[in-house]
């Protein structure tokens, strides 16, 4: 089915955007819409278009970009209501940084491997993409993502899924497997624990448990094609497939195979999980299963009753989606959405479903389930579980409302 | 398959190392009976005890990684209001940055129930050489990786202070440090989820 058109969603963020373009004031007889489009000519087929170029650009009528929320912008949100499929752009994944992003010259870059190992070795780029490597197409997911709308934090109905949930996105990820270096290190059956270390002015430091490395950890150099962004950990990253984002440490410098966790400062009022019965939950790195509805969504507004396609992604970090369900009525009644392929274990999964609006008010909402047969809860069974100041892991159902109108506004959870 | 393996393979150049490539590639191991962790591949170089001595900068709560240094509650209130009080508040009450005081934990570390109870060392952080650690690496922000270990130590022992949990004439080094017991230590569980039907 093609996008439609009828969707307003790219009028609205024009309009907000038309300022940065730089297009200036409307002229009389135009909206600001108008006066801010990129001047294209009236009939593409009686004019040469420009000649090949070196690096490809999006169409001038294309905007997409990450939002940071905060004037010390430590992160930034992918903009998912602007994307089909499941990959992330590169320049749109979304960041979280903890000192800013470092600048590293790959030659000079190196990565030592110790602790209780047999050999403890350096390796440069270059050794690392010697080895055997692989490539993944997996999600990465920050465990804070969600958070404003589980603490219901200001305005509950004005948000885009990319403020709603835009610390997750999907890349094909390519690096030689942990456990590849593990064997070349010799590292010792009786290691429990290990610890990444980044090289950004944080230093950035985490604890992973030795059977994720042993299972499906990465050392990872390229991202969708290319090398790593800078902002994601040029030149070599870890990637941890299924795991909150942070243990995911950037421009990683050393790794130290030990037999117990470091207890890094991520590893104490951040990223544990106070619980209701007193206990704080700690090194909670699995993503749970989660969906978020893409389109329509906040600020579309639907022309008119009749068929649209709902879409959006689901995920889950310990495995495959095995089904998404879509209500059209609040969450009474549900209907099986379609999967698109690939459906990847821990990756974004697409799914769609025609849906009639037959015009008046409407509750669109989707819920996940993966193959462990873990479904997304609703808010009350999570508030439930884990309380109402819990700060990280915040899948719950999330729905949209639509007006009599055709406006779309976010319908908090079910 | 990368440029150089398949050099590799054609000329067959190094029959361990073919041997070890297969495996890790996944390949029948019927023909191929030898253990790929018996065989380096013998990419990348020995580590020497000088690389690892200018990088291994993390601490543990057994005290593995802890210097020779010491320092005191005094010495660290004067070194907090130069380099830390104008971020985390005049009394580490949080000001621009992180709060770093609270003794306050509720009737039953009632952390997920009560949103108005701050988390901080006192009363939420496990371990207090996290706090050294994380101090010696990433402080200050604007100056990271400039304190010395004394200066480290000071720090650590001024914050546990105002935090109510070692006094004011205590000194902090590495015997003494990790045998601080923070008043959290023994809420933390470990994550009992593991997908499934329940939500834990």
């Amino acid at each position: 089915m093609e996008r439609p058109k009828s969707i307003s969603r790219r009028r609205v963020l024009a309009a907000g955007t038309a300022g940065i373009v730089g297009a200036a004031l409307p002229i009389a007889g135009q909206s600001a819409d108008q006066a801010a489009r990129p001047k294209v000519p009236a009939d593409p087929t009686k004019v040469q278009g420009p000649p090949a170029s070196d690096v490809g650009g999006r169409s001038p009528f294309e905007r997409p970009k990450r939002l940071s929320f905060s004037d010390r912008r430590t992160s930034s949100l992918t903009p998912l209501q602007d994307l089909d499929g499941i990959i992330t752009p590169s320049d749109l994944h979304f960041e979280r940084h903890h000192g800013g992003v470092p600048a590293i010259d790959p030659q000079q870059y190196s990565l030592l491997v110790h602790g209780m190992v047999e050999r403890p070795m350096v390796f440069t780029l270059d050794d690392l993409r010697r080895f055997p490597g692989m490539s993944m197409i997996r999600m990465m997911e920050c465990s804070g993502n969600g958070g404003r709308v589980y603490r219901r934090e200001g305005s509950q109905t004005d948000l885009t899924p990319q403020q709603i949930d835009g610390l997750t996105s999907t890349s094909e990820w390519t690096g030689v497997a942990l456990s590849t270096l593990l064997r070349e290190v010799g590292a010792s059956q009786k290691a429990t624990w290990f610890l990444a270390e980044g090289m950004d002015a944080a230093v950035m430091t985490r604890s992973v448990p030795m059977a994720k490395a042993w299972a499906d950890a990465l050392i990872a150099y390229g991202q969708n094609g290319e090398p790593l962004r800078p902002e994601q950990g040029y030149p070599v990253r870890l990637f941890l497939p299924g795991v909150e984002g942070n243990a995911s440490v950037k421009w990683l410098r050393r790794i130290e195979i030990g037999d117990q966790p470091f207890m890094t400062r991520e590893e104490t009022s951040k990223y544990t999980d106070p619980l209701p019965d007193g206990t704080a939950r700690i090194f909670s790195l699995d993503m749970d299963a989660k969906s978020l509805i893409t389109e329509p969504s906040f600020p579309d507004k639907l022309t008119g009753p009749g068929w649209w396609e709902i879409r959006g992604i689901a995920w889950s970090g310990r495995g495959k989606i095995a089904k998404v369900e879509v209500s059209g009525d609040g969450g009474k009644t549900w209907q099986l959405a379609r999967l698109d392929e690939p459906v990847l274990p821990k990756c974004h999964t697409r799914f769609r479903l025609p849906w009639q609006w037959k015009g008046g008010e409407a509750m669109i909402a989707s819920r996940a389930t993966d193959d462990t047969g873990y479904s997304q809860p609703t808010y009350d069974v999570l508030l439930a579980a884990r309380g109402p100041s819990t700060a990280y892991h915040f899948n719950h159902i999330r729905a949209w409302k639509i007006l009599a109108d055709g406006t779309v506004k976010f319908g908090g959870a079910l | 398959m990368p440029r150089f393996l398949t050099r590799v393979l054609h000329e067959g150049s190094s029959r361990g190392f073919v041997t070890a490539v297969l495996l890790l590639f996944g390949c029948s191991a019927v023909a191929l009976a030898q253990k790929p962790a018996a065989a380096p591949l013998g990419i990348g170089r020995a580590a020497t005890p000088a690389d690892i001595a200018k990088i291994d900068i993390d601490v543990r709560p057994d005290g593995q990684g802890l210097p020779e240094g010491q320092g005191t509650v005094a010495e660290g209130a004067a070194i907090y209001a130069a380099k830390c009080a104008s971020c985390h508040g005049k009394n580490g009450e949080g000001a621009s940055f992180d709060r770093l005081v609270a003794t306050d934990s509720g009737k039953n570390f009632d952390f997920a129930t009560n949103p108005k109870l701050p988390r901080a060392v006192g009363n939420y952080w496990p371990y207090a050489t996290t706090l050294y650690d994380y101090t010696y690496r990433a402080m200050p922000f604007m100056q990271p990786g400039t304190l010395s270990a004394n200066d480290t130590y000071a720090l650590v022992a001024y914050i546990l202070h105002l935090n109510k949990i070692v006094p004011e004439n205590a000194v902090m080094d590495r015997s003494t440090l990790p045998a601080v017991k923070m008043p959290a230590r023994d809420r933390f569980v470990m994550d009992n989820r593991k997908g499934g039907k329940v939500v834990k």
